[in-house]
């Protein structure tokens, strides 16, 4: 009694208003006054008031038979044990006696609540009720236990290792129960994801057998958790057939998690397959997919299927050719899944689906949703380049398109033409009589519009067409003359273009660009102030200094062919995506290390964060809250100082993001600006986007090194990734405006560190093509 | 799994949270709607997941709440998300409906199934029959309260069903008069272009069941041989389905696509034999869908011309068929024609059934309770457009005509049900099976403007 006194004294309970109310109602000697008064203590919990200060009132009406009022007492418990620790001692005895009571309900309920007062001494005393329930009679109260193993392993990991509750746990995977051992496999994988030392979570033959009889048995959550460690089992001998035997009936469950994890959990086990059976278990998995998309899944739940269909489909191309019609936009669907099907339309596109396909989005490119419009317009272009024989109708309906006036339409015809003509019309000369007709009038009836032509991107699009096609344009210096008197007015990437098109113009047609060239080199190296810009100006000043025929042929080079535009995952990146599908990486298509902060140290510090949160809420109740949620905030920004800051790994990983998925991250911006701000801080510049540019640059040579992603970084070093534009980035090497850039940017910074050093020129001409060698020059030239 | 599950209200406020598993601070729930606000200026797709300074937000919305759960783990984001649809979904049974109100009228019943739901952030049981034996309402748990005070022995128990391998069904169910009613709904979506083109088209079929039926009893569902469950799926090979189409005597042949079956189905068993055989749930449940991916016939046909006059009035001329068989009726069409929004002063007039404006909606609504197969009905509506002119609007009329309708006794696929065979190996009783089949419009039974 003097402890409660004590607490008393401490709180100086008021005599009047809520709380005081509360507490006489607790105290009551009538049963009913005290239920009611715990109930509007529970309501005024849930309304955020702070009721800490009545938990010794609280703990009076621990001991009851009205299972009611023991839940609320119970939960009650749950939010302020933290608060006061010392006075959850009195609610051990109820605990300890309520887990041998006649009923499994009481018997299920205390352990469940045990488990969660995250208080130590409670700690002490669940060993016993923890093991009297683990051997329960009553399947319900032994699933509740395995849970609770995995609850007390998080707050004190080596009492559950020296008390064997981890063999316990191990023992339940052969429980007679399905629900049981779908819960001990829960908490064995927690364990196990937790600590991996301690090895807990072994399936071996004899397991494997018991959880695959489980599997037709249990809860469809319970399937899902039984599926997920059949896809993560590595199968020896025929054990992979027995699994996907058993797995592919599932299939056909009503429960769209169930079906995404057996589907990932057969792919798993597919290369333990024949190749015969590989076909038929493939042809096996198209349905589920479409079903998974169907109007019978909810939205959100479709969202996660199309973002891991993506994935399936970048791996196996063949599958759901037939299913096109299924992917088709619904006026009524959600920005996010008009979006994604759209992704995966191009991607099933093939030789017989692509007309009826590109009618599909002639009419989405009539819709009103300026956003989806644009993409839609990608889309047909990304079609024209990805199916060759559908490029001439496809190149009629943006003409089409064009004809509707409607500006973002154009900004995005133009963009799309870009890559059409480049993979169509290679050169700038179009030699088959064909592609002449076709593709060649275009470019006329893009420039009419040049006027309108506005947004970045969609610019610099034009004026590397106008550049690389200098022959199909009779007025070619009019029109790069009208834009370079603003010269610095335009945006970075349209600058850098402007000055590859002056070039290009005056190395094809001296005559007409002779003033030009002057003006812009001029203007470009004395008056800009963006290194990028004047570092390219000059490299070409030299070049073209140096040896007209030879400029020519480093400015008109060959540019690598693009065979499609739409935008894949890193292979390295896709097989563990793969191996996720349905986790929050597999939707993210970003590795779990990238957002989960730095393993369990990010976990941590995020655990931490909720420690010191309750804690601050502990220590002085009501008042102290403001503080407590600015105390959180301080620690939120250390928090991210170690995320992203800290080391240099977590700006490695932060770009390994950054190429690996620009969809992603474009996306989710956040993680733009973290790579971006773990860049700036990394170099300690000042953030101007061309820092950033060199720094991917060099993330990229260093982190892949081959010929490929260094052509992508130098497309990047072209000054590309700093433009909003979410296609110009060095990920893809043939993506659109970096691949344009690349080819001009590595030809001039090449020659640009070979006319330096003049006696070396003919040996740098022929390494022009063997682009590890070039990036090695790259490099040296840093 | 998931760390903790709120409920907010429209602008993101918690009206009522659940800290599974006390990982996250729960702070992270104010940043909701900051974020959500964020993402939204960024770009108009916002994700239902996102992550955030290592917090991963996943939710879903619902009448006026979110329904939000947090994890900090690389989670299986599939089965949260469905679980929240679920949550919702044994909410709303328990309430007859679920919104903010329900969600203050009743937090105690809510925390106690939230702890029956979920348990340290794993899904547990999310069947409401069974949850209701145990969890029972709140005006019902006073009176049991009220005699546990003085019989502590009739507290509710855990029902054996929650952990049986028949997780669904309770033993011990009886009725005087067994009964077993099988309903075969499909609904048709299609899309079609101005000149009658299907776009595309599938059917989704139910059978819904409801069950009356004492004991624990064994029922077998035939279907007609026309049926084949998708014969890629078939392990048999070729053999069963190409005997299948063999026999179907009248050409066409039933293809089902991804067949899916309620928990109670044997699934090993239909996967081995084509055999559906289950002990069903009591009362009412969904025993399988299926979808059929054939084109199909619109059964319901509209050819709509919009003429406009010099921007002062817009004409609709519309024409409706019924392309199904003459015996059949459909009931209650509905023809949404969309208008523009600033349309007035309509003049309506139609050969059959109902026609009104709906401002509100920016449409014309023509009704008509019976059409039977092979008829044709024609409507006229005319309506005035405002003097000035909006540049925009013609750009915001995109929206396609709808169509409702029922057809009872009528299924497009053709699917029978050849025999529902009971048996209760204990009981031994007779019963009655009742089957009703009816077609109806589904969800985007559309056809595009010109």
């Amino acid at each position: 009694m003097s402890l409660e006194k004590r607490i008393r004294s401490v709180f100086q309970a008021p005599k009047k208003g809520e709380t005081y109310e509360l507490r006489s109602g607790l105290v009551s000697q009538y049963a009913s006054e005290r239920k009611e008064a715990i109930q509007r203590t529970i309501q005024a919990m849930t309304l955020g008031k702070d009721v800490s200060a009545l938990f010794p009132d609280i703990m009076k009406n621990l001991a009851t038979h009205d299972i009611e009022q023991k839940k609320l007492v119970y939960l009650y418990l749950m939010n302020y044990a933290k608060s006061h620790p010392e006075l959850c001692i009195l609610a051990v005895n109820t605990f300890v006696g309520d887990s041998g009571d006649p009923n499994p309900l009481v018997r299920a309920l205390a352990i469940r609540t045990m488990g969660c007062i995250r208080v130590d001494k409670m700690v002490d005393y669940m060993d016993g009720p923890l093991r009297k329930t683990l051997g329960d009679d009553n399947p319900y109260v032994r699933k509740t236990a395995a849970i609770c193993v995995a609850k007390l392993f998080d707050l004190a990991p080596e009492t559950c290792v020296e008390e064997g509750f981890l063999q316990t746990l191990q023992g339940l995977m052969s429980d007679s129960n399905p629900m049981v051992v779908a819960n001990a496999v829960s908490a064995l994988a927690e364990i196990q994801d937790r600590d991996p030392s301690t090895n807990c979570f072994v399936i071996n033959s004899h397991i494997l057998g018991k959880l695959l009889s489980a599997l037709n048995e249990c809860t469809e959550w319970g399937r899902v958790t039984l599926l997920t460690s059949l896809a993560d089992y590595t199968a020896d001998g025929d054990e992979g057939t027995h699994i996907v035997d058993r797995v592919v009936p599932q299939f056909q469950h009503a429960n769209p998690s169930v079906v995404l994890a057996a589907v990932k959990c057969v792919l798993a086990h597919l290369h333990t397959q024949t190749e015969e059976n590989r076909e038929i278990l493939l042809r096996k998995i198209s349905p589920p997919l479409v079903s998974l998309v169907g109007s019978s899944s909810p939205p959100e739940v479709q969202y996660v299927s199309l973002r891991n269909i993506r994935l399936i489909l970048q791996k196996y191309p063949q599958l759901l050719s037939r299913d096109l019609r299924v992917f088709f936009v619904k006026y009524n669907d959600p920005a996010y899944l008009k979006m994604e099907k759209l992704e995966i339309l191009v991607r099933v596109a093939n030789d017989n689906n692509a007309s009826q396909l590109l009618a599909e989005l002639k009419e989405y490119a009539l819709e009103v949703d300026i956003d989806f419009v644009r993409r839609a317009v990608r889309a047909i272009g990304q079609l024209a380049i990805k199916i060759p024989s559908s490029a001439e109708k496809c190149v009629s309906l943006l003409l089409e398109l064009l004809d509707t006036k409607i500006n973002y339409i154009l900004q995005e015809v133009v963009i799309v033409f870009r890559d059409i003509l480049r993979r169509y019309l290679p050169g700038g000369v179009a030699d088959k009589a064909i592609s002449n007709q076709v593709f060649a009038p275009v470019i006329p009836l893009l420039c009419e519009n040049m006027d309108e032509i506005d947004e970045p991107e969609a610019k610099a699009a034009i004026i590397w067409i106008l550049g690389e096609y200098v022959d199909q344009v009779p007025n070619v210096a009019e029109i790069l003359g009208s834009i370079t008197p603003q010269f610095l007015e335009e945006s970075t990437p349209v600058q850098l273009q402007l000055l590859t098109a002056v070039v290009k113009l005056y190395v094809k047609k001296p005559d007409q660009g002779q003033r030009l060239i002057q003006e812009t080199l001029n203007t470009a190296t004395s008056s800009s102030d963006n290194a990028d810009i004047r570092d390219r100006a000059y490299i070409y000043w030299r070049l073209l200094s140096s040896d007209t025929a030879f400029a020519q042929s480093v400015v008109g080079a060959d540019k690598p062919p693009i065979a499609s535009i739409i935008p894949e995952v890193q292979p390295a990146l896709l097989d563990e995506l793969l191996s996720e599908l349905g986790t929050l990486a597999s939707v993210y298509h970003r590795p779990a290390s990238t957002f989960m902060g730095k393993g369990k140290f990010g976990a941590d510090a995020i655990q931490k964060r909720a420690i010191e949160e309750q804690r601050a809420l502990a220590q002085d109740g009501a008042a102290a809250a403001a503080v407590g949620a600015a105390s959180g905030g301080v620690n939120i920004e250390n928090l991210l100082d170690i995320d992203f800051d800290g080391a240099a790994p977590a700006s490695a990983a932060a770009n390994t993001d950054n190429l690996n998925d620009l969809d992603g991250l474009f996306s989710h911006t956040d993680g733009n600006t973290d790579a971006a701000a773990a860049a700036s801080g990394a170099s300690g510049a000042t953030g101007a986007s061309s820092m950033n540019d060199i720094m991917s640059l060099f993330g990229n040579s260093s982190s892949m090194g081959g010929g490929m992603s260094g052509m992508g970084g130098m497309g990047g070093m072209g000054g590309s990734m700093g433009s909003p534009a979410p296609m110009a980035a060095p990920a893809d090497p043939f993506a659109s405006l970096s691949a344009v850039n690349t080819a001009d940017a590595f030809a001039s910074l090449n020659i640009g560190n070979g006319s330096e050093k003049p006696k070396e020129q003919p040996a740098q001409q022929q390494q022009q093509q063997g682009q590890g060698k070039a990036n090695d020059d790259l490099l040296g030239l840093f | 799994m998931a760390s903790a599950i709120f409920f907010l209200d429209l602008k993101g406020k918690p009206l009522l949270s659940r800290n599974y598993r006390g990982d996250i601070p729960m702070s992270a729930v104010d940043k909701f709607p900051m974020l959500l606000l964020q993402a939204e200026e960024e770009s108009p797709v916002v994700p239902p997941c996102f992550t955030h300074e290592g917090v991963n937000y996943l939710y879903i919305t619902h009448n006026n709440l979110y329904l939000l759960a947090l994890t900090k783990r690389n989670t299986n984001a599939a089965e949260i998300l469905l679980f929240l649809h679920r949550v919702v979904q044994v909410l709303t049974e328990y309430f007859k409906g679920l919104e903010e109100e329900s969600i203050r009228d009743n937090f105690v019943l809510i925390y106690e199934l939230l702890d029956e739901l979920m348990d340290y952030g794993f899904p547990q049981t999310t069947d409401t029959k069974i949850l209701k034996e145990y969890i029972t309402q709140k005006s019902h748990i006073l009176e049991i309260a009220m005699e546990i005070a003085q019989v502590p022995k009739e507290q509710p128990r855990p029902p054996m069903a929650v952990t049986n391998a028949v997780s669904w069904r309770s033993e011990g169910i009886k009725y005087r008069k067994n009964e077993a009613f099988l309903d075969v709904v499909e609904a048709v979506n299609l899309l079609m272009s101005p000149s009658g083109q299907v776009l595309r088209s599938e059917v989704l079929g139910s059978v819904q069941m409801k069950c009356y039926l004492s004991g624990m009893p064994e029922l077998r569902l035939g279907l007609n041989d026309k049926v084949l469950f998708d014969h890629v799926s078939n392990t048999g090979a070729g053999g069963g389905g190409s005997g299948g189409s063999a026999r179907a005597s009248r050409g066409k042949s039933i293809e089902m696509e991804d067949v899916k079956f309620h928990q109670c189905v044997r699934l090993s068993r239909f996967e081995n034999d084509r055999t559906i055989s289950f002990i069903p749930p009591d009362g009412q449940f969904e025993l399988m869908s299926y979808r059929l991916n054939t084109t199909v016939k619109p059964l319901i046909w509209v050819d709509c011309k919009i003429n406009k006059y010099s921007n002062t009035r817009i004409e609709i001329l519309a024409k409706a068929r019924g392309q199904f068989k003459k015996r059949s009726t459909a009931n209650n069409v509905e023809i949404h024609i969309p208008v523009p929004e600033d349309a007035d002063s309509p003049k309506l007039a139609a050969t059959a059934g109902s026609i009104k404006w709906h401002p509100e909606k920016a449409c014309v609504t023509w009704k008509i309770k019976q059409f039977g197969g092979g008829r044709e009905f024609s409507m006229r509506a005319e309506l005035g457009l405002p003097s000035v002119q909006d540049a925009d609007e013609q750009a915001k009329s995109k929206r396609p005509i709808q169509v409702k309708f029922s057809i009872p006794y009528f299924t497009t696929s053709g699917i029978q049900v050849r025999y529902l065979k009971i048996v209760e190996p204990k009981l031994q009783y007779t019963s009655y099976p009742w089957v009703r089949y009816i077609t109806t419009s589904g969800e985007d039974y559309t056809i595009r403007l010109a």
